[in-house]
């Protein structure tokens, strides 16, 4: 079973914003944590709160100084940690990602396969067969730290980023893999597309993914990938 | 309903407010005004809600005429202004005639000016909020910095009084003869450093660098070393936030800075110091004191004083 929850570690990042850390590592667990965390922090309604932000292993708690006290948010934040010391991970939604591997939706595929000592095939395979978990989100509005990818595939960042990733690349770093959702510059490994818009300011839910999300990959053709974008 | 007709741009305009929140959790940043401070004056100056949009105008101004007569106001950065070809002084609110051509010409002191038009900038809330963030091209005017030929939307103007005779309190704008001091609160990660990092980082000057802009304060100076690597696992990172990477030269993220981050961060500016560096134009520089939550606290107070000082004139 699962070793008893570490007590949170609370600092200070300047003067309006309080980082709570749990364990310093990638792990499932001390995510979910995070997230329960966050959610209990938001639901408690404490004044003077502008914004909860969960990553990987910590969630840090922005709110106006002029407008907060901050005993009162400290022993708000103290009561939400030992809460949720023993989260139990609650899977959030579950989406199912369509995607068109290779080719010039996916340019880098051949490389990953080649870091891979696998066929183009088989690492499509490899990134499909997972349930990714979305950690975080970051770097652009929308985009998904989605994790783990099997170790075999997990090719390294490009060693010169692109000026250009289209909307909907499909890209893996390392142990991450995720889906840019808007045009940008970017440094992944580009192995397909998805015709889907993860991210729409316009929609009630901007962000197709949140942080406790499930993630499934599915190989689409390109003929299906034509049909989407018609 | 009025708007504002773009003849020249300037070199960056871009609507801002007091910035997106509470959508950071999805990889939102909170951008907004970079000098908050400045553009809460504008606002209080025609009459306002301090929250209004307003255009921030960086380094080169624009010129824009008026569909209907405004008041207006322009903090921050001081520039040589003219109203048809007339000089006005920029240090409070003043009327633009409907028809009317404001335009920016030289720049006097800052790096960037907050035009506050009574009615307020009326672009759509995108996400709760008018400011652009122009990487994902997010709110603003479709996203983008203004261009010859736009039309801008303004507000109704509300019952607020105008403070004519006010004068927009500007000494965090000018550029000092030597560096301009910035107060620092040590943290969140300063034990990721050196034990001297902290020392070195109030040892010298920080020269601020051009490819500086909205995202981050790009900066060169004593070099400040990590105790082991210069990663930590990605998290939050706040308005303020002197990061640092390998190379040992802190960044210093600013109101368009990605929701999270990936380098060690050695210290963080109080809030009350950020419209100071906004004000900073590349070529300056800075130099960083530690202080107290205490000081920092007070020091924002003191603005929020000048602020409602303002309002009650």
């Amino acid at each position: 079973m699962t070793s008893p929850a570490l007590p949170a570690r609370f600092s200070r990042a300047g003067d309006s914003a309080i980082v709570v850390e749990f364990e310093e590592r990638i792990d499932l667990a001390i995510n979910a944590r995070c997230i329960a965390f966050a959610n209990a922090v938001l639901s408690c309604g404490l004044p003077g709160i502008r914004d909860v932000v969960p990553a990987y292993c910590t969630v840090t708690v922005y709110f106006d100084p002029l407008r907060t006290e901050q005993e009162r948010l400290l022993a708000c934040l103290k009561q939400a940690a030992s809460e949720t010391r023993r989260t139990v991970d609650a899977p959030g939604r579950t989406h199912r990602v369509p995607v068109c591997y290779g080719g010039e939706l996916g340019p880098d595929l051949a490389d990953v396969a080649r870091f891979a000592r696998l066929s183009e095939e088989e690492t499509i395979e490899r990134h499909v067969v997972r349930r990714y978990r979305v950690f975080m989100l970051g770097f652009i509005p929308g985009f998904a730290y989605l994790g783990t990818v099997d170790e075999q595939i997990a090719a390294p960042r490009r060693a010169a980023p692109r000026t250009r990733v289209p909307a909907g690349s499909v890209g893996i770093a390392a142990g991450q893999t995720g889906v840019y959702p808007i045009e940008t510059p970017g440094g992944w490994q580009l192995i397909g597309r998805t015709p889907l818009r993860v991210f729409d300011p316009s929609r009630p839910r901007p962000s197709l993914f949140q942080p406790g999300d499930a993630v499934h990959f599915v190989p689409i053709s390109r003929q299906q990938w034509d049909r989407f974008t018609l | 309903m009025g708007s504002l007709h773009v003849v020249r741009p300037g070199l960056l305009t871009t609507v801002q407010d007091l910035g997106r929140w509470g959508f950071q959790s999805l990889g939102v940043p909170v951008s907004g005004a970079m000098d908050t401070f400045s553009h809460r004056i504008a606002n209080v100056l025609v009459g306002n809600d301090q929250s209004a949009a307003t255009l921030e105008v960086t380094v080169a101004g624009p010129e824009l005429v008026f569909s209907d007569e405004r008041m207006v106001a322009i903090a921050g950065a001081m520039f040589d202004l003219s109203v048809d070809g007339r000089a006005v002084a920029s240090t409070g609110a003043f009327v633009v005639p409907k028809g009317g051509v404001l335009r920016f010409a030289a720049r006097v002191t800052g790096a960037r000016a907050y035009l506050g038009v009574a009615g307020g900038i009326d672009v759509p809330l995108v996400l709760g909020s008018r400011s652009t963030y122009l990487p994902a091209r997010l709110g603003g005017h479709g996203g983008r910095a203004l261009a010859a030929g736009d039309h801008v939307p303004l507000g109704e103007p509300a019952d607020g009084r105008a403070m004519r005779r006010r004068v927009a309190p500007r000494s965090h704008t000018r550029a000092p003869d030597g560096d301009r001091a910035v107060r620092v609160l040590a943290g969140p990660q300063a034990d990721r450093f050196t034990d001297d990092a902290l020392d070195r980082l109030q040892s010298g000057s920080y020269r601020v660098l051009p490819d500086s802009g909205r995202m981050a304060c790009r900066l060169e100076g004593p070099v400040l070393r990590h105790a082991r690597r210069a990663e930590v696992i990605s998290d939050a990172t706040p308005a303020g936030t002197l990061q640092v990477p390998p190379a040992g030269q802190p960044i210093l993220l600013m109101a368009d800075r990605q929701t999270t981050g990936g380098y060690a961060k050695v210290a963080t500016v109080i809030s009350a110091d950020l419209p100071m560096v906004a004000q900073a134009a590349p070529g300056e520089s800075l130099s960083f004191t530690v202080c107290s939550q205490a000081e920092a606290l007070a020091a924002l107070i003191a603005q929020e004083r000048t602020l409602l000082a303002l309002e009650d004139a």
